[in-house]
C-alpha cells in the first residue's frame, strides 16, 4: 500500500563537506543514510528519519543538516499534519498508534508560570561556596514526635523511625526498566546514582545479577506483572516500589515484545527467552486499597520491616484522595507520576490525553495529606517532566520530598527525544537491546555524564537555595510562599497554594 | 491556604479596628523586621521591676524605630499564681462583648479589670487593654476531650484570635504578663508603668518592622501559655514552618515568623515533651557533617530529631530570646547570622542583641559571652517554678 505519509524531516548534506566516510550510514538503525559506491555519492531516505540527530552529531565534518520538513498539509487548526498522519498510520495498519517518551501536547507547564523568591536586606542571602549548604534528604515514614528517654542524667532515643531512605540530593532517577532501556544504560544509572549518593528505579525489568553491588542505591519495583521479583531481588534493593500506574500510560499495562528479550533479558525477568512480556493492567491481586495494604505489608514482612516500601500512581484525577489511602495502607513513600512522564511504549492517544501535570497533582497530594495531619508519614515523590534544577526547586517548593527525572537522565546520556523507544532501534543506544547499537552507550562515559548533571543541578539548587536565604533543603520543602505565579488565573493559583506574582 | 485577613474582610468589618490589632492592610507572606532583644532573670528567682529593662532596651534605640516595643514579665501574679491571665486588646466595644461572652461560657473569671496605663508621649491610638485572671471549666476542657487544660487555653486563644473580630489575646500564660504596643520600647514600658510590677525574668524586644503600617499584635513578644519570644530577624523557612503547625492546630494568625516561634516551642517542649536543648537541636539544627560526626547514640539521636522535625528548622537570620516560668533561653541560628551576647554575674543572668546595655544596668558585671551560632543558653532557676505542672519534668530534661 503507498503510504500517503510525507516525511516529517529533510536531511540536507553538503556535499563539499561530505567526505564520503558513511559514518552516517552506520549510525542510523532507521537506515536512512545509504551510500552509492558507483556514484560516489550518499542519498538519504527522509521518510525513514525520526529525528534523533545521531548522524548529526557523529557527522566529522559537518555535512548534515536534519530539519522540519516545510512542506505544510493545508492550514488547519484542526486537521494539523499530525492528525492527519496518525490516520493515515491507522488507515495503512490497522493498529494502535504507538510512542515513546513523554506527551509532548502543550498542556500548560506550570513550573515555566512559577518564579522563586530571593533575599534582599532584610534577610541576607547565604554563598553556598563559603557556608555550608545541605541536601541530604530521607525518605520515609516519619513520626510526628520523638521520644526522648525522660527521667535525670538519662538522654536517650526511644522512638525507632521506619526505615529511611537517605540522599545526597534530592534528585532520582526514575523507573526504567531493563527490557526497555539497555544494560549498559542501566549500568550507567546505577553506578552514578551510588556515586553521587542518590538512586535510581529498576523498573519493572527484575534486576540483572551484575548490578547487585549497587543494591544500596536501587529502588527495585514490584509491578503487576512481577518480572525478576524474588527473595533475592527484594534483598537487593535499599528500598522497594510497588508500581501501580504509569505518568505516561495510566491505566494500562505494558508490552516488551519477544524479540527483546534477548537471553539475559529473559534471566533477569525470568520469562522464557522470545516470549512477550504482558504486564497486567492492574496487579490482579490489588483490585483496592485494603489489598494495596496487604502487598505492602507483604513486602516489608518479606524483607524483614528493613525497607522503605514506595507506591508509585499516575497522576490522576483524584490523587490526593488516593495519596491519602495509601498513606493510610501503609506506603512510606508516595510517588507521583504525571503527565509528561516518560515510557519506552505507550499508546498515542493514552499518553497524550490520560492524566494531569505533576505540578497539579502535587499541590492537591500535599495539601491534602496536611489536612489530614498525615504528612509527616510519607515522603512525596514527583516524577514526569522535571527538566532542570528549576523544575526541582519549584517541585520541593510546592511540597516534594524528592524528584525522580528519567528523560533527563536518557538526555544526559544522548537521547534526544525523538520518541522512537518503542521501536527498539535507538541509535543512541539507550532504548535497544541489539548489540551493535547498545555498544554504543559507553558505562563509563556515560556514568560519568549523569554524575556531571546531577553534580551541577545540585549547585545550581545550593545556589537558589542560598540566594533564598536557606541553608537546608527541609526549610524549602513545603514552603509555597517562596513561590509565585505568572500568568496563573485564580483557580490556578488557588490549586497550587500560591500567590501570584506582585502579592 | 487563606489569605491573612480574608474572612474578616468579607465580612466587611471597619478596617480601622483590625488594623490596629492585626495590621491586615498589607497581606505581606510574613512580617519583615529587625530589632533589638534584651532578658535580664534572677535566678534565686529574686523579683525587680522593669525600670532597668527601660534602660537597657533605650540604650539600643538604633534597632528600632518607634514602631513596636514590649516586654514580658514572669513572677508579676503571684496572687493569681494559679490562673491563667488573658492580656486583650479591643479594638471596639463590640469586640469586648464577644470575647467576654466567649470566656464567660469556657471559664470561670475570678477578676477582670482594666490593664492600668497611663499616658506617655510617643505612644497613642491605643486599643482597649483589658487582663481577665480565669480558669478553664472543668465541663468545657471535657467536653473538648482534652485532658491537659493548657490544650484548652491554646484553642481559646486561637479562637478568639481567629475568630472573633476586633479582639486578640496577646497574653495567657500564669503568673506572667506580656505588656506591647505601638511605639519605642520604652515609651512602651511607661506607658505599662512598668516601674509598678516585680517579675524575676523579664524580657524586652524594640522592633524596626520594614512595614510601615504598625499594628499593637504585631509587637513582640509572642506569647502562648507561658512561652514569650522575642526575636531579632527573619525567618526564611516561615512558610513550612507555618504549614508544619497548622498540622497540629496552631493558626497562625498574625503572619509573623515570631508567633511561628512560640507555637514550635510549644509543641516540641510542652506537647512533645523534648528538653529545651534538643528543642534547640531542632529550631537550629546541627549541620549533618557535624551530626555525622557524633558519637552513635547522639548521632541517633540529632538524624531522628531533623528527619522527624525538619519542617520546624528555622532558617534565615534570627536571635531569639524564649522564656517561661523557670527559664530564659538564647538561640542564633546556625550560621549566626544575628548578634546574641550572654552575661551572669552570680544569680543575675542577661542575653541581650549588644554587650553594653548589660554593663549599663549592671556595672558589677564581668563575664560576658558570645555563644556560637546554633548553641543555646539556657538560664535557669535555681528552684524550677512551683505554679505550672509539670514543670519539674521538662525543666530537668535540660542538659
Ligand atoms: S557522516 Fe557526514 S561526512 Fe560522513 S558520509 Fe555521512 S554526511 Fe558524509
Ligand atoms: S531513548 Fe533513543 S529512541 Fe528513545 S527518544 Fe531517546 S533517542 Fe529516541
Amino acid at each position: 500500500m503507498k503510504s500517503y505519509i510525507i516525511p516529517e524531516f529533510l536531511v540536507e548534506r553538503d556535499d563539499h563537506h561530505c567526505i564520503r566516510c558513511e559514518v552516517c550510514v552506520r549510525q542510523c538503525a532507521f537506515d536512512v543514510h545509504r551510500y552509492d559506491e558507483e556514484e560516489d555519492e550518499v542519498f538519504a531516505h527522509e521518510d525513514k528519519c525520526v529525528g534523533c540527530l545521531r548522524c548529526v552529531t557523529l557527522c566529522p565534518t559537518n555535512a548534515l543538516v536534519v530539519r522540519d520538513n516545510p512542506t505544510r498539509v493545508p492550514a488547519n487548526a484542526n486537521w494539523t499534519r499530525e492528525v492527519l498522519h496518525n490516520i493515515y498510520k491507522q488507515a495503512e495498519t490497522g493498529g494502535v498508534l504507538l510512542t515513546g517518551m513523554g506527551c509532548d501536547k502543550e498542556y500548560r507547564n506550570y513550573w515555566d508560570r512559577i518564579t522563586l523568591d530571593a533575599s534582599q536586606v532584610t534577610n541576607p542571602s547565604i554563598d553556598p561556596l563559603r557556608e555550608p549548604m545541605e541536601l541530604r534528604t530521607y525518605l520515609g515514614s516519619k513520626p510526628d514526635a520523638v521520644e526522648i528517654g525522660g527521667g535525670r542524667g538519662r538522654h536517650e532515643l526511644e522512638t525507632r523511625l521506619a526505615p529511611q531512605l537517605r540522599l545526597e540530593t534530592p534528585i532520582m532517577f526514575s523507573a526504567l526498566s531493563y527490557g526497555a532501556i539497555s544494560y549498559n544504560t542501566c549500568e550507567c544509572l546505577a553506578r552514578a546514582a551510588a556515586e553521587v549518593g542518590t538512586c535510581y528505579n529498576t523498573g519493572e525489568g527484575g534486576l540483572h545479577r551484575d548490578l547487585y553491588r549497587y543494591g544500596g542505591h536501587t529502588i527495585c519495583q514490584v509491578a503487576s506483572g512481577r518480572f525478576g521479583v524474588h527473595a533475592d531481588y527484594l534483598e537487593a534493593a535499599a528500598a522497594l516500589e510497588i508500581k501501580i500506574g504509569q505518568g505516561a500510560k495510566p491505566g494500562i499495562g505494558g508490552h516488551l515484545p519477544g524479540e527483546k528479550v534477548s537471553e539475559e533479558i529473559s534471566r533477569t525477568r525470568m520469562i522464557p527467552k522470545g516470549t512477550d512480556a504482558l504486564s497486567p493492567a492492574p496487579h490482579h491481586d490489588i483490585y483496592s486499597i485494603e489489598d494495596l495494604a496487604q502487598l505492602i505489608y507483604a513486602l516489608k514482612e518479606a524483607t524483614g520491616w528493613q525497607k522503605p516500601v514506595s507506591v508509585k500512581i499516575a497522576a490522576v484525577h483524584n490523587s490526593a484522595a488516593i495519596a491519602s489511602g495509601m498513606v493510610r495502607a501503609g506506603a512510606d513513600i508516595i510517588a507521583l507520576d504525571g503527565i509528561r512522564g516518560g515510557t519506552g511504549a505507550a499508546p498515542t492517544m493514552i499518553r497524550d490525553n490520560v492524566g494531569i501535570p505533576i505540578e497539579l497533582a502535587l499541590a492537591a497530594v500535599d495539601a491534602r495529606l496536611r489536612e489530614e495531619g498525615i504528612r509527616n508519614r510519607a515522603s512525596v515523590v514527583v516524577a514526569g517532566g522535571i527538566r532542570s534544577s528549576a523544575d526541582v526547586v519549584k517541585a520541593v517548593a510546592l511540597g516534594a520530598d524528592a524528584v525522580y527525572i528519567g528523560t533527563a537522565a536518557l538526555v544526559a546520556l544522548g537521547c534526544h527525544v525523538c520518541q522512537k523507544c518503542y521501536t527498539g532501534k535507538c541509535n543512541w543506544g539507550i532504548a535497544t537491546q541489539d548489540p551493535y547499537l547498545t555498544k554504543r552507550l559507553n558505562p563509563e562515559v556515560g556514568t560519568r555524564r549523569l554524575v556531571n548533571l546531577l553534580t551541577a543541578w545540585s549547585h545550581e539548587i545550593m545556589e537558589i537555595l542560598g540566594g533564598m536565604g536557606i541553608n537546608a533543603i527541609e526549610s524549602l520543602r513545603g514552603n509555597r510562599l517562596r513561590l509565585r505565579g505568572v500568568g496563573l488565573t485564580r483557580e490556578e493559583l488557588d490549586m497550587l497554594g500560591i500567590k501570584h506574582a506582585g502579592a | 491556604m487563606r489569605p491573612p485577613g480574608s474572612r474578616r474582610r468579607a465580612r466587611g468589618k471597619a478596617g480601622g479596628v483590625e488594623t490596629v490589632l492585626r495590621g491586615i492592610r498589607f497581606r505581606d507572606d510574613k512580617d519583615f523586621s529587625g530589632c533589638s532583644i534584651f532578658g535580664m532573670m534572677n535566678a534565686a528567682g529574686r523579683r525587680f521591676d522593669g525600670a532597668p529593662m527601660l534602660t537597657a532596651i533605650a540604650n539600643m534605640k538604633e534597632r528600632s524605630n518607634g514602631l513596636g516595643g514590649g516586654f514580658a514579665a514572669y513572677g508579676i501574679y503571684p496572687e493569681y499564681a494559679d490562673l491563667y491571665c488573658f492580656h486583650v486588646m479591643y479594638g471596639d466595644e463590640a469586640g469586648k462583648r464577644e470575647t467576654e461572652d466567649f470566656l464567660a461560657a469556657n471559664f470561670s473569671v475570678e477578676q477582670a479589670e482594666v490593664i492600668p496605663t497611663s499616658a506617655c508621649d510617643g505612644v497613642s491610638d491605643a486599643p482597649l487593654l483589658w487582663r481577665y485572671f480565669a480558669q478553664p471549666r472543668e465541663a468545657n476542657v471535657s467536653a473538648c476531650e482534652m485532658e491537659d487544660p493548657d490544650d484548652f487555653m491554646v484553642q481559646a486563644v486561637m479562637r478568639i484570635n481567629a475568630d472573633i473580630d476586633g479582639a486578640f489575646t496577646f497574653s495567657s500564660g500564669k503568673n506572667m504578663g506580656v505588656f506591647k504596643g505601638v511605639g519605642f520600647p520604652e515609651d512602651i514600658g511607661r506607658f505599662f508603668r512598668l516601674d509598678e510590677y516585680e517579675g524575676y525574668i523579664w524580657v524586652a524586644h524594640g522592633r524596626f518592622p520594614t512595614n510601615t503600617q504598625a499594628w499593637w499584635g504585631g509587637a513582640h513578644p509572642f506569647n502562648i501559655l507561658d512561652w514569650s519570644v522575642v526575636h531579632n530577624g527573619e525567618i526564611s523557612s516561615y512558610g513550612i514552618n507555618q504549614r508544619h503547625l497548622e498540622m497540629y492546630g496552631y493558626k497562625c494568625t498574625l503572619y509573623t515568623d515570631t508567633e511561628v516561634i512560640a507555637y514550635a516551642v510549644d509543641l516540641l517542649v510542652r506537647r512533645h515533651g523534648l528538653s529545651v536543648a534538643d528543642m534547640a537541636g531542632v529550631l537550629a539544627a546541627p549541620l549533618w557533617e557535624d551530626i555525622d560526626r557524633m558519637p552513635p547514640r547522639e548521632r541517633e539521636l540529632h538524624t531522628a530529631l531533623r528527619q522527624t522535625y525538619g519542617s520546624l528548622l528555622l532558617n534565615g537570620p534570627f536571635s531569639v530570646i524564649v522564656s517561661n516560668l523557670s527559664q530564659m533561653i538564647g538561640l542564633t541560628d546556625r550560621i549566626r547570622l544575628r548578634p546574641l551576647v550572654a552575661g551572669r554575674n552570680g544569680d543575675w543572668m542577661y542575653l541581650s542583641s549588644e554587650e553594653a546595655p548589660m554593663h549599663l544596668v549592671d556595672a558589677s558585671l564581668t563575664e560576658t559571652w558570645i555563644p556560637s551560632g546554633g548553641e543555646p543558653i539556657i538560664f535557669q532557676l535555681r528552684e524550677p517554678a512551683a505554679s505550672r505542672e509539670g514543670v519539674e519534668a521538662w525543666g530537668g530534661a535540660a542538659v
